[in-house]
Parts: C-alpha cells; structure tokens; sequence
C-alpha cells in the first residue's frame, strides 16, 4: 500500500535520526540540531503528506506480519484522531527542536539530548499511529523509557535522577496495567487490532471482564495523564531541561493518556463506571492542581500544576459521556498543547536569561523583556481563558458541558457548574501570578544575570504558538475547525454530534459564568498578595497531602522493608535452611498434588518378591542408612558404604534388563570412590564432643525436624515410585525407537543407538559439560594449596623414611614402591589388557553393552591404577598423558562428526552407516556415529583423568610446601612437573 | 519387586536428604550421591521393570516393546550417571578448595556462631 508508506516513513525516521544523532560527538550541538529538526521536518511533511486521504474519511493502513502464530501483526493505521495528534507530535516537537537549539548549553552533551528526544518522538509516533493495542502498548512504555532518560538528562542533579526515576516507576507500572487491560480487551474481543476493537462496543460493555479491563487500561492512562492520585510526578518532572518539559507536558507525554482514553472512548466509555472513575479523577485533578498551582514559587511548578489540572479538565470532559464534552476535550488537547508549550518555553527564556524561575525574586522583567512579556501574556491569557484568545474557546464548551451534564447523580448538576467556576477562577489566578509576579513590578534586585531578550530564533517558537492562539481565537471556524471536525469524526464516528466553534454565542449562562470567574480570579489574587509575599513552600490547607512523600515511603516500604522483612523470613546466606526449604517445598508440592488429585496403586499388578533381590537390597538399604550414619565421624566408613549401595544399584540395572546402565555404573562408582578417597586426607579431623555446639536439646529438635523431613521425603519417593511403576508405562518414544534403531542408526544396542544417533546433540551437549567441569576442577585446583593433611603421616611410613634415610644406597621412598612392588608390576602388566578392554567395549557398543562413555572410563581407570601404585612421578616420568587435547580432540571429533553431516547435505548429526568386511575381525558395521562415540570416548578419558591428576597432584604440592617453606609466604606458583594439559 | 525397589529408592532418598541437611561438606557430598541413586533408580523405573529382555536387537529385526525393555529410560539415566560423576567431581574440587581457604568443612564456610 504505497499510500501508507508516510506512517512508516514518520514511525521509522526519528527512531534512525536517534541513533545518528547519539553518533554524532559530544559537542556537535548545531548538527544535532540540525539533524533533529529536519527528522521532524520530514515526520511532519508525511503527516501532511497524509492529509488528503484521511481529511476524507479515509484510513491509512500498512500491516506487516509480526508474531502470526499468536495473530499479531505490526500495524499502523491513521485516522483523522491519530492524525491530529501525529500532528501535534510533529508539529510542536520541531519548534521544542528550534527552541532547545538555543536553549541547551555548548558544554551539555547535546547529540544525547536530541537522540533521547528524536527517539521519543518515535515512540510518540508509535502510540498514536498503531493499529494494534499490544503494538501500542509497546510504544507507550517506550515513552515512559525515553521520557525516563530526558527527564534525567541532567543526571549529575539528584532533583533529575529522583524525577524521572519518580515518573518512570509510576507511569511504567501504568503501562503494565495498560498492557493487562489490553490483553483482557483482546480476550473478549477475539483481536487486538483497533478496527476490530473499536466495532464491538457493546460487546466490550457488556463483558463480565469489562470492569477489570477499564480499570486497568484507566491505570494506564490516569498515570500517564498525571490524574490523581497519580498527579505528584509531573511537577518533580520539571528538573527536565525546559524544552523537554514543554515538549512533554503540553503536547506529548501527559496526552498519551488523554489519546488513549479518547481513542477508546466510544468502547468503553457511557457506562456509571467510566463516568465515576474518569470523571471524578478528572475533578479532583482540576481543582487539586489548579489550587496548588496557585502557591507555587517556581514559575515550571506553577505550569507543572497547571498542566495537571488542565489535564484534569479534558479527563473531566471525558469522563462526563458526552460527544459534545468529548469534542470540547479533543478541542482542548490542541488549545492546551499550545498555550502551555508557548508557556514552558518562555519560562525557559526567563529561566535562561536571568538564572532563575524563582517568581518571588523575579519582578519588573516587563522593562527588560518586552517582547517576551507580551507573548507570555498572550499565552498566560489563553491558559486562564481571556475572550478572543483560544483558550476561551475550550473553556466555554467547558462551561456548557458541565450545565449540562445529564449524569447519574443529579448532585452533579450542581456540584460540577460550581466546580468549573471555581477551577477557572483559580486558574485566572495563577496566570495573574505568572504574568504580574514576573514581568510587573519594580526592577528586579540580584538576579544571577542581567536579564535581556533572548536570541530571536530562541523566541521564535513561541511567537509560531503565540501566533496560533490568537487566530485560534479569533477565527476558530476557518482555522482548527476542520481539523477538529475530522478528528472528532474519526473518534466519534457516526454519534458526532453538531457543535458550534464561533466566538459569540450571545450573552448566556455559560459567558455569564466566565465572566464571574474572572471576578474571582482577580479578588483571589488580590487576596493572596500577603500570603504570598510571604514565600511560604507550599499550598495552605494541603500542605501535609503530598504525593511525592507518599510515594517515596511506598518505594521505601517496598524495596526496603518489605524486601528486608522477606529476606529475613525467608533469605538466609547459611546453606542448610536454604536446602532445607527446597526439599520442604518438593515434598509439599508433591504432598498437594496427592492431597488434591489423589493416587492409589496403579493397574498393574504387582510382580513377586524375588528373596535374591529382596537380600541384595535390604543389603543396599542398610549400606545407605550406614552411610548416612557414618558420614560425619568414620568418612572412609561411610564412602565403602556408599560404594556398597552404588553395586547394589549396579545389580538392580543387571537384574532389570539394563547391562549398558550397570557397566557405566559400576565404573563410574570405581573413580568416585576413588576421588572421594583422594579429597579425604585434607578433611578435617572430627572428634564426637558432646555439648561442644551448644544445647543438646536443641541440637535434638533440629536432629528430628530433619529427620521428619527426610522421612516424609523418602516415604513420598518410595510411594511415587510404587505408584508410577505399578502404571502401564508409556510406549510413545520406546516403540518408535525399538523399530527404528536398526533400520534408521544402524545397532542394536538402543540404548547406545539413542545416545549417539536418535539424540546424538544431546549427548554432545552432555559431553561438553563434562568438558567444563573438567577444565573448573582444573583452574580450581591449579594455584590451589589444600589445606594441611589432617592426620599425621601414619607411623608405619615414617619408619620406611626412616629406614630410608638411615641407608646412603636409599632414597627417600624406596622402601615404599618395594612394598607396592608386585601390584605396581600387576598394574604395569594389566594397563594393555585393560585398554584392549576399553577397545572392545567402544567398538562394539553400537551393537552391545559398551559404548563411548564405559570405554573412557575404563582407560580413565587403567590410568589411575598406574598413578595409585607407580606414584605421580614415576607414571608421569614414562607416559605424557595429556588430558586437555584428548578432551579437544573429543569434542572437535563429535562435533565434526555432526558437521560431516551437513557436508553431504543432511541435517546436524544425521548418522550415515554401511558393514564393511575387515579382514581379521570380520564384518563390522561401520557407522558415523562410531565416529561421534569415539569422540564421547576421548572427552570421556580426557576429563575424567585431568579431574583425578589435578586430585593426585595436590597431594605432591601438599608436601612441597610442607617441607622448605614457611607456611606464611605466599604461594609462588611453582612450576608444574610435566604439565597437565598446560600445553 | 516393585515393592522392593520402590522401598529402596525411599530408603535412599530418606538417607541422602538426611544427609543433604547435615552441616559437613563431605556428608552432603555423600547424600548427593545417595540422592542421585535413588533418582536413577527412579527414573528407570518408569520404563517398567523388565527381566531378561535388554534392549539389544537380535540379528537386526526391529525391535519391540514385548520382547525388550524400554531403551528410553535406560538412555536416559546413563546420561545422568556420567553427569553426576561430573558435579560429584566438582563439589569434591569446591568443598576441598572451600576447606583450604576457609579452614573448615562446615558448608557456610564457617563454624557455627563465630
């Protein structure tokens, strides 16, 4: 659709000038600015660009497959409402770019300052164009994230960072429950395409859901519009640089809420929950803020203020369920952009040119200023609605809404005509202060710098906004009228009502009623001289009701003292509550979900009791509970013990049909216990000393407490395991595999044929983590120095050194390998028989028990032996076995093999095999996936035997540093003899 | 003998997160161990328990679920046989590298109350 192709253009272009301008050098103020303003210019000309179709009736639409799996497609759409507010987004960001050019100081990062702002343009641009609700939720917290980093811009002040860390918490939490609400919304509707959202209205009204999902998206959009009680962020906003408070707060930021609700006014809105939510927000914010604006001595707080209660009036507007209230509040959006934007700026020029928004030290600047004075008056008497000037216009409609409301309670036909007057008397107030406290009155006294008129270009923004207020004003009909008709037309579709935009409506209630709040605008201000010559911080009355205190005891109670009182329940730096509440909690869960579900035998009966196997585990049972006895005060007791449950799960595999599972059991129980055997000797000694930690008593409850839960925990076990072996096992995966082991992998042996074959990846992925323990244990160990033996060197050695010693023909250890003499030869003789072995199992285990991992462990075994009786120095003197390159080898080997795959154009680790006749040995089959096992087989050897070298080692380091050295100088690393895997 | 493997298997998870709760480095060493038998055992046993029908393919017919056992499991656990050797090796190398630095074998790396 080339006709859409601006929206993408408008969308797109910010987000890219962004990054260009964020690449531009620090101090490239006059190019970023540049660049910014012709992203804008561009953005704005395709918003131009499409006027014609949309000022038709028509809908610009670009739709791109996102995520279809979930029916989400990336999707722009333009109307006459998203056109309006496209058009502000562009509009008055290129004169906040022209203004922020002159405003921003050379040594600021500027580049950074209009990359934040172009990308938040782009997110602007994203919320009001989408055409999709999730898509628009994206570009609204997008919003709050760029909003966060303008208005924390100057982040060396800590007023910035607490700002916008203050608006980022709040209207990113709002941005969550839009998104919730969003997502309730695509629940009843079936879609998330505004289209298809905005077509069931009443379907939507009528939902069950519907509360819940207006009060969400309404969370949304009330935190973003700054609505209390979520109003006390946007003053503290201001620590912005101006241009980001004008650009924010009068045309974009805050009016992402007032868009959304609008947007989706006609689905949601005309119901008694909208009118009471929205409307009464919408009130308390118009009186609240335009009642504090009054007392605010800093001349952005006064504007802060009066944003939020302006803000409060379109909010009001909205809530009230009116298509003429709602065309007032649309009319009101683009009155309020841009008085309040004229506002901020020149608060900025005044800020700027004497170095302070203070207006209790400003005064007389009329004298110094002028031509700034009077654009400032000209806004300011917009903000408080001065016939002729647009901000009457609004305020009018205001007016005449609020007489007419036709509204559940009928104390509103009282209450909000009273409530509108007092508002706007209130705001005839605070635009007095700003106008009188700042530019009237004697000459101002030490102020930082001698005020003067800004540079031309600095005020030429506001002139553009100034300008538009008055012929607004004065012409409105021929000037923002078909812009409004056709926004208030795309939002209110066939239910737009008929409005008259004219100046002179003669001489009725609702002028009457301006006019009196003119009056008291006047005598209030009049009033409150005194007060506020004072200069005291804050509004009377409410001074205790501050948001900003409130929340910060919230953000204290949340990630302060709720996070420390949970921490202290349940946090702890101590291990065993930690594994104590893990294992509690798997017991629970699996206790809950028998309590609720409910078990019992399963279909299967029970096999008989074999009295072999019975003996072999009450054998296994009693070996675990010894060694679960034992573990603390006999470890050697307790690790044979734990060796004897190991062989009695070895022959459960055997009896069960699973001799692969048996064979690498028994083997991987050889080298644990070999290595527990090595760790042993640096274990402390441990002595039984009654009472030595602390009550007995205590120790007793703890002592049954963990009893009871490894009780229930085994019990539980024991009964899930019943239950789960007493059910028909699945079949799924087992026959699939059965059929196809021989046929598609070429073996017999399943189980190896899965490993290396069906799920091969798995198998490499399981190989390289044995490669990275290996190599922690390694690094681990490397620079390590075990702590001292705890026992001493047993009598019987100290005698064979002795003798040693006593004899000039003998070394030191002599006596000892005569000792080990005959298992060291049997070692030697055995170490080709048992690789021969290991041979035989890896060749044969695609078709019998064996496979890659039973053969590394039994080479990993024949090494060990030949370290356990011919002694680190005398093996590593005669053998250079080098641990690290067979672990590569493996690993290169099993990986090559899965990438040979792709070379003949299969998929990763497609297996390939044939049976070749070899002479001697007879046909064999080969496959690729030998291949693959033989790599499993080198990483197999090569980390198992880097883990018990690393071991065996620290005992020679051990003694080293033992016998010269003074125990106090620090490790120098030494050289190590031979090199593990160091090459 | 689902009875009796059944009871075993509690019997070595009871054991092994007794042991778990114990303060001594080596003891939970030791329970990790016991814990990860009885895991095995566990998942085996879901394939069923079979006698004298291994999952080996005679004269390359393909197989069936009536004549061998289920291959899966099996696969399965031989995985995490050889992964548990690898964390028992590592816990061993961290519990004697925590012993040398800290001085103790208590597993929060220092005693009680000091």
């Amino acid at each position: 659709m080339p006709d859409a192709l601006p929206l993408l253009i408008a969308l797109a272009l910010p987000f890219a000038g962004a990054v260009a301008a964020g690449l531009l050098p620090t101090h490239a103020r006059n190019a970023a600015a540049w660049l910014a303003g012709g992203v804008t210019l561009v953005g704005l000309a395709m918003v131009w660009a499409a006027y014609p179709t949309v000022s038709a009736g028509g809908v610009l639409r670009l739709t791109a497959g996102w995520m279809p799996s979930l029916g989400l497609d990336f999707s722009l759409r333009m109307d006459g409402f998203a056109w309006l507010f496209a058009g502000l987004v562009f509009g008055v960001g290129a004169l906040v770019v022209v203004y922020a050019r002159y405003y921003m100081a050379a040594e600021d990062p500027v580049p950074r300052f209009f990359a934040f702002l172009l990308a938040f343009m782009g997110a602007m641009a994203g919320v009001v164009l989408s055409g999709n609700l999730v898509q628009l939720a994206f570009f609204w917290e997008l919003t709050s994230l760029f909003s966060f980093l303008l208005i924390g811009y100057w982040h060396h002040t800590a007023a910035a960072r607490d700002g916008a860390r203050m608006a980022l918490t709040v209207t990113a939490t709002g941005g969550l429950c839009l998104f919730a609400g969003v997502l309730i919304l695509g629940h009843i509707v079936g879609s998330y395409e505004l289209d298809a959202v905005l077509a069931a209205g009443d379907q939507i009204r009528a939902h069950p859901l519907y509360l819940a999902a207006l009060v969400l998206i309404l969370l949304g959009a009330l935190t973003k519009s700054a609505q209390f009680p979520f109003h006390f962020w946007l003053p503290h906003a201001m620590a912005a640089p101006t241009p980001v408070s004008a650009y924010l707060h009068s045309a974009t930021l805050v009016k992402a809420g007032i868009f959304l609700m609008a947007r989706l006014w006609p689905v949601l809105a005309g119901t008694e929950a909208w009118f009471w939510i929205v409307g009464s927000a919408g009130l308390a914010t118009l009186l609240l803020g335009a009642y504090i604006a009054i007392f605010q001595h800093d001349l952005k707080g006064l504007l802060a203020y009066s944003t939020i209660s302006h803000l409060g009036l379109i909010t009001l507007l909205l809530g009230l369920n009116s298509e003429l209230a709602m065309v007032a509040a649309i009319f009101h959006v683009i009155n309020h952009a841009t008085f309040k934007a004229s506002l901020f700026m020149a608060a900025g020029i005044i800020d700027h040119e004497t170095g302070t928004r203070d207006i209790r030290r400003l005064s007389g600047l009329n004298r110094f200023m002028p031509f700034t004075a009077r654009l400032a008056l000209i806004a300011a008497g917009a903000m408080a609605g001065v016939p002729l000037l647009n901000g009457f216009l609004s305020k009018e409609m205001f007016f005449a809404e609020a007489l007419s409301a036709k509204e559940p309670l009928p104390v509103f036909f009282d209450v909000l005509p009273v409530a509108a007057m007092v508002a706007s008397a209130f705001s005839v107030a605070y635009s007095l202060r700003f106008i009188h406290g700042t530019f009237f009155g004697p000459d101002p006294v030490d102020l930082p710098h001698k005020p003067h008129e800004p540079p031309a270009w600095m005020r030429f923004p506001v002139e553009v906004l100034v300008l538009a207020c008055i012929v607004i004003g004065i012409l409105p009909a021929a000037t923002v009228g078909p812009y409004l008709d056709m926004a208030a037309r795309a939002a209110l579709g066939a239910a737009t009502p008929d409005y008259s935009l004219a100046v002179w409506h003669g001489f009725n209630l609702p002028l009457i009623m301006s006019m009196a709040a003119f009056a008291a605008g006047l005598i209030l201000y009049r009033l409150l001289q005194s007060h506020l010559a004072k200069g005291i911080d804050g509004p009377p009355l409410i001074r205790s009701l501050e948001g900003r205190r409130m929340f910060e005891r919230t953000m204290v109670f949340l990630s302060w003292r709720l996070a420390r009182t949970a921490e202290g329940l349940l946090g702890t730096r101590r291990l065993q509550p930690q594994l104590r509440l893990v294992v509690t909690a798997a017991v629970l869960a699996g206790g809950w979900t028998v309590w609720t579900r409910g078990v019992g035998p399963g279909n299967l009966a029970p096999s008989g009791i074999d009295p072999v196997l019975a003996l072999v585990w009450l054998l296994g049972a009693a070996c675990a509970l010894g060694a679960a006895w034992q573990a603390k005060f006999h470890r050697l007791a307790a690790l044979i013990l734990l060796g004897g449950t190991g062989l009695v799960v070895c022959v459960t595999f055997v009896w069960f049909s699973a001799p692969d599972l048996a064979l690498t059991q028994l083997l991987v129980e050889v080298v644990t216990t070999i290595l527990l055997l090595l760790g042993l000797r640096w274990l402390p000694k441990r002595m039984d000393s009654p009472g030595s930690r602390g009550s007995e008593a205590v120790t007793l409850t703890r002592r049954l407490r963990d009893l009871g839960i490894a009780a229930a925990a085994g019990a539980g076990m024991a009964g899930l395991a019943f239950g789960v072996m007493t059910r028909f096992p699945p079949e799924l995966l087992a026959r699939h595999f059965l059929e196809l082991a021989y046929s598609e992998g070429g073996g017999t042996n399943v189980v190896n044929v899965i490993l290396v074959d069906f799920r091969g990846f798995d198998t490499m992925g399981e190989i390289a983590v044995l490669g990275v323990v290996a190599m922690t244990a390694y690094a681990l160990l490397r620079r390590f120095r075990p702590a001292s033996d705890s026992v001493d060197v047993p009598e019987q050695q100290r005698d064979q050194s002795a003798f040693d010693a006593s004899r000039p023909d003998r070394k030191d250890g002599d006596t000892v390998a005569d000792w080990l003499f005959i298992p060291s030869l049997i070692a030697r003789l055995l170490f080709p028989v048992i690789l021969l072995v290991a041979l035989f199992l890896l060749l044969r285990g695609h078709d019998l028990p064996g496979g890659g991992f039973a053969a590394g462990l039994t080479v990993a075994i024949a090494m060990i032996l030949q370290y356990m009786f011919g002694g680190t120095q005398w093996v590593e003197a005669r053998l250079r076995v080098l641990p690290m390159r067979w672990m590569g080898i493996g690993l290169l080997l099993a990986a090559g093999t899965g990438l040979g795959a792709w070379a003949a154009g299969r998929p990763f680790l497609t297996s390939y095999f044939a049976y070749s006749q070899i002479p001697v040995l007879g046909k064999i089959p080969v496959a690729s996936a030998l291949l693959f096992d033989i790599g499993v087989f080198a990483l197999v050897v090569g980390a198992t035997i880097l883990i018990l070298i690393a071991l065996a080692r620290q005992s020679l380091r051990g003694h080293r540093a033992a016998a010269p050295r003074p125990p106090e100088v620090p490790a120098v690393p030494e050289p190590v003899p031979t090199a593990v895997g160091d090459d | 003998m689902e009875l009796i493997l059944s009871l075993g298997i509690g019997v070595l998870t009871g054991s092994g997160v007794w042991l778990l709760l114990r303060p001594r480095t080596f003891q939970v060493i030791v329970g990790l161990s016991l814990l990860s038998y009885a895991v095995n055992l566990f998942i085996f046993s879901t394939g069923g328990l079979r006698t004298g029908a291994p999952p080996i393919l005679e004269g390359g017919r393909a197989g069936t679920l009536a004549m061998h056992a289920d291959p899966v499991p099996q696969a399965l656990v031989l995985t995490a046989i050889v992964i548990g050797f690898a964390t028992t090796a590592l816990f061993l190398v961290v519990l004697l590298a925590s012993r040398g630095l800290t001085g103790t074998d208590h597993v929060d790396g220092k005693e009680k109350g000091r």
